[in-house]
């Protein structure tokens, strides 16, 4: 059973306020402990609670801030532009600008609408996009709760937004939002499979769910180990995520904005807001789960080496963003069932096989195994994208035909024009 | 149990991000499918045609610029060749090559936009768009310094143009010529080979070329299906007939054929700006001759010439006096766009802007 004060945080604010004689307390207190007279540890225990939860939800306000501004910047640069830099340093308070914006905008509501739904829906998406945060560990002894089924809720949670997604598109009555609201149930029932297969392998390494004991079993980055879950868990959470190049629930160029697009005001804030928050969350997943979470050389504090590799898994994220279009419903579908499942499957049975061999691996054994999944990732990427691979080559297609010269001889005949 | 099912029908624009201007589009969907497509266009409409009639043939003009506002230069050279045919007015050379640079420019300029929006509907984010849309600026800054405007820059007068071109304007376009061959490389690293490009445009919204002949379609669109027809080629006007140029055919007649055609006709036109330049000279850019107010003697003229999106031509009739008579406009947007239903049925949601995209139209120059 986990115990409250291994989480650092918890023991600080806790031993600050709470007068007790608890021998963990000794010493770790600030202004010497016992804020609060002695028979109050019930009321220290609440007040630990509220005053974690009111520093991380900021915490992960001020990040969705910075990563607005980040994403922007980043994308300005991959664009060959400088990207927001008037207001504030480097731009920095431009998303305050656009959130102080977005508050003070007119809330429409459209009267075709159901309103407690359409209201609700915002809300709706916010919670699950903050749960996850609940269960993250940012670093050594620095994390809300370390819940022993950790994975199995971050799962639950991150597929309870679609729910808000179809509330959004049935309140609004809108036609763009319910094509929204179809495509996002659609990816969501695809992607959870493999989603959640692609996580089993890295059960098997660590024989837990909770996502201390995933980082305390990482003495090697589960993604050297487990190429493929990785891999796949980073498909389909960008797919959960909406992020290009599964961005068809709120496909800007084919349904506006999909199920956004009756929303105003800080309304539509709130959306903005859940899905950068759940952007950031599931960058911490992949963190924890496949990179080893806080773990990291010393003199850097282990906080910084966690929000270090959220920050490069984010910038993946951009980049993939800045770079490719997006896939149409039909082959996200395809490429989730029958691309992303069957790997997931090689990578369980793989992994299965390598535990029989080795079945609690040590740090050389791992090596072996991460040898041996590597050639399997790379054989089976290589023999997937030659099936299931678009069959394009313009030249060899005919596609093209250039370099025919002005005379009319080597022109091809024109056919005759029909008609009259 | 069947399932019960029922077809949604959806208006699309005219304020759409992807309608490309005010086009509307009431779709009828099944589930993800198109299965009807009724466009309906006009809100763009100005009455260009009749302005025309009371306006000179140096004020229409200005006319031509607004229709198809990515294309300015081309739409000028179009009404002036019908002009210069009609009253019989010969260019001097230097005229015609200024004419022929800034027609080529603005075709790349003009196919700039088409692909660079044509990625933009398939969803890639801006960056393609972006990336172009700054060599675009390129030609734009050659174009102030070419005639002071930069979208609708009324360069060209019957006769000629109205000014010779600025002596720093030939320095920055051999810096553009000598740059734009590996800005269209990095073009294709990034799109061509881009394996969901592929498979988004692959096999997508095929049109047989009879279809499209019947449909009299012309341009990067009918190329891409490989006729054949180029009226640079065909019916040399200007001097195309002095400079020699490839024209990139594609056979598949997919969304990715009319794609890449505009990537290779973009080199081509390069060469011939090359070709150009090489066989300019100094010495009037328009006759004395020509006068202020021109009275075409009563007759009638067209003149189709190539541009970026298709046929254009102007047909003028004269009765003699400073306006034309008549003058209609044989806008290729307009034409090309006619197939739009047959190539969307049976497509997806998605890809009925993605095809929409690829035809490159302007609505400038559909509704006039």
């Amino acid at each position: 059973m986990p115990d409250p004060f291994d989480s650092i945080l918890y023991k600080y604010v806790y031993c600050t306020l709470s007068s007790t004689d608890d021998v963990a307390c000794v010493g770790s207190g600030l202004f010497g402990g016992g804020l609060l007279p002695g028979g109050l540890e019930w009321l220290a225990y609440v007040l630990t609670a509220v005053t974690i939860v009111a520093v991380l939800i900021n915490a992960i306000l001020g990040g969705v801030l910075m990563m607005i501004w980040g994403e922007r910047r980043l994308l300005g640069r991959f664009q060959g532009r400088t990207g927001p830099n008037r207001w504030g340093p480097f731009g920095l308070l431009t998303p305050v600008a656009d959130a102080v914006k977005t508050m003070f905008k007119e809330d429409v509501m459209p009267t075709v609408s159901d309103r407690l739904v359409f209201t609700a829906a915002p809300i709706l998406m916010l919670f699950p996009a903050l749960l996850i945060y609940a269960v993250l560990p940012f670093g050594a002894g620095t994390w809300l709760a370390d819940i022993n089924v950790a994975l199995l809720f971050i799962i639950a949670i991150g597929g309870a937004n679609v729910l808000a997604i179809v509330a959004a598109a049935l309140g609004s009555g809108n036609r763009y939002a319910m094509f929204s609201a179809m495509r996002a149930v659609a990816m969501l029932i695809s992607y959870e499979i493999p989603l959640v297969i692609s996580l089993i392998g890295v059960l098997m390494l660590s024989g837990s769910l909770s996502l201390v004991a995933i980082v305390n079993a990482q003495t090697l980055p589960f993604f050297i180990v487990q190429p493929l879950g990785f891999f796949v868990f980073l498909v389909a959470s960008m797919a959960e995520l909406n992020r290009t190049p599964f961005d068809v629930a709120e496909a800007e160029s084919e349904i506006v904005a999909g199920y956004m697009t009756d929303y105003s005001s800080m309304k539509f804030g709130l959306f903005f807001l859940s899905e950068f928050a759940a952007t950031i969350a599931t960058s911490g997943v992949i963190t924890a789960v496949f990179l080893g979470g806080w773990h990291g050389f010393d003199p850097i504090p282990s906080q910084i080496w966690f929000i270090g590799k959220m920050v490069a898994v984010l910038a993946v994220i951009v980049w993939i963003r800045a770079s490719w279009p997006r896939l149409r419903i039909d082959q996200i579908m395809n490429f989730a069932w029958k691309a992303l499942f069957e790997l997931t499957l090689i990578n369980l049975v793989v992994s299965g096989i390598l535990l029989l061999i080795w079945p609690s691996p040590s740090t050389p054994e791992l090596w072996y195994m991460a040898g041996v999944n590597w050639v399997v990732f790379l054989a089976s990427i290589y023999i997937f994208g030659k099936v299931l691979g678009p069959k394009h080559d313009p030249v060899a297609a005919g596609n093209i035909q250039s370099g025919i010269t002005l005379s009319d001889s080597d022109a091809p005949a024109i056919p005759a024009g029909g008609g009259d | 149990m069947p399932l019960k099912t029922e077809p949604i029908t959806i208006n699309v624009g005219p304020q759409h991000p992807s309608t490309h201007g005010v086009f509307r589009m009431r779709v009828t969907f099944d589930g993800e499918e198109v299965i009807d497509v009724e466009p309906i266009f006009g809100y763009l409409h100005r009455g260009s045609e009749k302005l025309a009639e009371s306006r000179t043939y140096t004020q229409i003009v200005t006319l031509t610029d607004r229709m198809d506002y990515v294309a300015s230069m081309t739409n000028n050279m179009s009404f002036i060749l019908s002009v210069e045919k009609l009253a019989g007015i010969v260019p001097p050379p230097r005229g015609v090559w200024l004419r022929m640079i800034a027609a080529e420019l603005q075709r790349i300029a003009s196919h700039l936009v088409a692909t660079g929006f044509f990625l933009q509907d398939l969803g890639a984010l801006g960056t393609p768009l972006i990336l172009m849309m700054r060599e675009r600026e390129t030609i734009l800054e050659l174009f102030e310094r070419l005639c002071g405007a930069r979208i609708t820059n009324s360069y060209m007068r019957p006769g000629g143009v109205f000014m010779d071109a600025p002596d720093d304007f030939w320095p920055a376009l051999n810096r553009f010529l000598s740059d734009m061959p590996h800005r269209i490389d990095e073009y294709e690293d990034l799109i061509s080979g881009n394996e969901i490009v592929a498979a988004r445009c692959d096999g997508v919204a095929v049109v047989d070329s009879q279809t499209l002949i019947d449909a009299s379609v012309t341009g990067p669109m009918l190329r891409a299906s490989g006729i054949d027809w180029d009226l640079r080629h065909r019916q040399p006007y200007e001097y195309y007939n002095r400079v020699k140029f490839n024209r990139p055919l594609a056979t598949t007649s997919d969304n990715y054929a009319r794609y890449i055609v505009r990537i290779h006709e973009m080199r081509e036109s390069l060469g011939i700006i090359k070709q150009c330049l090489e066989q300019i000279e100094p010495g009037p850019v328009r006759p004395e001759t020509v006068p202020a107010l021109i009275r075409p003697p009563a007759g009638d003229s067209y003149v189709g010439t190539e541009c970026p999106k298709g046929e254009l031509g102007f047909y003028l009739v004269s009765d003699g006096g400073v306006a034309p008579y008549r003058c209609k406009v044989r806008a290729p947007s307009l034409i090309n766009l006619t197939l739009l239903r047959e190539m969307l049925i049976g497509d997806k949601l998605a890809d009925l802007f993605v095809t929409f995209g690829s035809i490159d139209i302007n609505m400038g120059e559909v509704d006039r």
